[in-house]
């Protein structure tokens, strides 16, 4: 299974340069900037783990990005994504979200069913063989 | 600022709209005032102003006559008052005529009885050659009292988990004939081919080539099989559209028992359906998405009618979660300027007056949730870069033809739209110049997208270049 994820997942893996430059875009807009990562990908699993608070206080891509990458390297075999927080007043809510590394064997999402009466099913999703693995040793 | 009572006020008679109080030129509207304008034209000989006084008699208080029982109210609250009158810059013989009405004519949240009370008598009135409700200003108090729409924009991100960037979807074609199984592959392929959602046509409803509990039953079934091979929520609007209300709950209720995110309804249920089916659907947790089936009978021509824009601000009252409001460059009605003017309606808390949008009054929302835009009708891949620049994130763009017509099939199509999307959102953020280098992006994003190079092949050159028939009237004046 290839994960599609966020607003980028249908390109090309972005490169270092193209996720510091979307990070600079949430940082122009006054967005800061979270880092999460999982080892669960299901569709309806809305609380990744934190890599720490929101990074409030940084402005510069640099900083974030050795945030992201320290993620990444504790975290090969999770799914890692960056977000953006829209404070403003009429948003207050998450202005984007992409992934930024997906663990080289992705686990599978299976359809499961459960058959109700006439022809009607219950429907869910269940990922099978997910890595999850805590944190390596130093990064 | 109230019209003197005589004595000969009162004799039984016609009098004129004007001398009876409905033309005020020195009223202040209240804040707590609905307003409206309208742009009247009169019929030869026909003095503009009471033209315009008779237009706010005749949308509130008066008759043709003077009547007696008039003197057991207190008429001067009730009567609406015409405060202003300006000729249409351009246009000899049109008239915006202004009008003010109180808040106490109106039931509290009742869309039904807005538009009974603004547009249900005076459209047809012998005097006027035309009438048309060109904007509306729905006061703060009360906009409080409508429920709005049952999610809004940034809920309904946040159920879709889906965040910076428009979302996508595709109308199901043919419109019509398609077994419920093969509509069901239909909504799988381009489910799982990368697009967001997939719609019903607003003609869907219960026929006898297809039935609309099959359709829901092997609708979801590709929904769900979409939602496992991407790994995103994905949603059909099923469009729950019937002859009653009844039938409309029984199948809200199934499509709800399936677990679907969104159901769809047509503006031709009415305005009362319309709110009852808002209440469910907030109730319920389910998304709602308005197709405004029929409105062009009504606000295309630019004298006669009302106005998309007032259409526009009576359904984030009603409210619903999705409105198609134009798309500019496709197959179907709508100039940039006036569907800016839509958007703006649609998404802001706080629309400020523009004539150059066709916006004629400051209008606050009071933060009620947006209505997420629809563009929809004749759209592709081709065109994505001028799609974000007109419009921004918060839309949904809809590509049915460029969806299913791909040559490759429907999920290459679907990509082909997702790819585009994603690149342009990209280029957007990285700082570059979407209308001068949008077709660069999308030539580059093809090269590691088969399905996109054969989607810009094909519909590369594909216009819709009419002259609008509905462009804004302002004069335009010099920026400072």
């Amino acid at each position: 299974m290839y994960l599609r994820y966020g607003a980028f997942s249908y390109l090309p893996p972005l490169t270092d340069d193209e996720v510091a430059a979307q990070v600079r875009y949430a940082l122009l807009k006054g967005w800061p900037v979270s880092i999460e990562h999982s080892s669960d990908p299901h569709p309806r699993n809305v609380y990744w783990e934190m890599w720490g608070l929101p990074l409030f206080d940084l402005d510069e891509p640099d900083g974030v990005m050795a945030e992201i990458n320290a993620c990444r390297s504790t975290f090969p075999s999770h799914y890692v994504r960056v977000l953006a927080y829209d404070a403003s007043l009429g948003r207050q809510t998450t202005g984007m979200q992409f992934l930024v590394q997906r663990p080289d064997v992705e686990p599978d999402l299976v359809l499961s069913r459960t058959e109700g009466s006439d022809r009607t099913q219950t429907y869910g999703v269940v990922v099978r063989g997910a890595d999850t693995r805590g944190p390596t040793d130093g990064g | 600022m109230t019209a003197e009572l005589t004595k000969d006020r009162w004799d039984p008679g016609v009098q004129s709209y004007a001398g009876m109080g409905y033309y005020a030129p020195d009223y202040q509207p209240k804040d707590t005032d609905v307003l409206a304008v309208f742009r009247v034209t009169p019929q030869d000989g026909v003095d503009p102003i009471e033209a315009a006084a008779a237009v706010a008699g005749e949308s509130s208080t008066a008759t043709w006559t003077v009547v007696w029982t008039d003197r057991l109210t207190a008429n001067t609250h009730y009567q609406a008052k015409c405060y202003r009158v300006d000729d249409v810059p351009g246009r000899p013989g049109e008239y915006f005529a202004y009008i003010a009405y109180d808040i106490d004519l109106f039931e509290e949240a009742s869309v039904a009885n807005l538009t009974s009370s603004i547009i249900g008598n005076v459209f047809g009135f012998k005097p006027l050659k035309a009438l048309r409700l060109e904007d509306m200003r729905i006061p703060v108090a009360y906009v409080k009292t409508f429920q709005g729409p049952p999610h809004g924009i940034v809920m309904e991100r946040e159920y879709l988990n889906k965040y910076g960037r428009p979302l996508l979807g595709a109308t199901i074609k043919p419109k019509l004939g398609l077994s419920a199984r093969n509509y069901g592959r239909v909504i799988y392929e381009a489910n799982r081919g990368g697009l967001d959602f997939t719609k019903d046509d607003e003609n869907i409803n219960s026929q006898p080539f297809m039935r609309w509990r099959d359709r829901f039953l092997f609708g979801m079934e590709g929904v769900n099989r979409a939602m496992a091979e991407t790994g995103e929520v994905k949603g059909h609007y099923l469009n729950i559209t019937a002859a009653t209300m009844e039938e409309m709950y029984e199948r809200a209720e199934f499509a709800k028992e399936l677990g679907s995110v969104v159901v769809m309804i047509d503006l031709t249920i009415g305005y009362t359906a319309m709110q009852s089916m808002s209440h469910w659907a907030r109730k319920n947790g389910m998304l709602l998405h308005l197709h405004r089936a029929g409105h062009s009978t009504f606000t295309r021509q630019k004298t006669h009618g009302v106005s998309f824009r007032v259409l526009a601000k009576w359904c984030r009252l009603i409210g619903v979660d999705h409105l198609h409001a134009g798309t500019v460059v496709g197959k179907l009605e709508g100039d940039p300027a006036t569907t800016r003017g839509f958007y703006d309606t649609l998404r802001d808390d706080h629309i400020p007056t523009n004539h150059a949008n066709g916006i004629f009054f400051d209008q606050d929302w009071a933060s009620m949730p947006g209505v997420m835009p629809v563009a929809s009708g004749g759209i592709h891949a081709g065109q994505m870069h001028q799609l974000l620049d007109l419009f921004g994130d918060d839309v949904i763009l809809q590509f049915g033809g460029g969806t299913i017509g791909h040559p490759l099939g429907i999920a290459a199509g679907a990509e082909a739209n997702r790819v585009a999307l994603e690149a342009v959102v990209k280029a957007r953020n990285e700082g570059r110049d979407l209308l001068r280098e949008g077709p660069d992006v999308l030539r580059a994003a093809a090269e590691h997208c088969r399905s996109l190079e054969v989607a810009l092949a094909t519909w590369g050159d594909v216009t819709f270049d009419y002259t609008s028939t509905d462009a804004p009237d302002a004069v335009p004046t010099a920026s400072a």
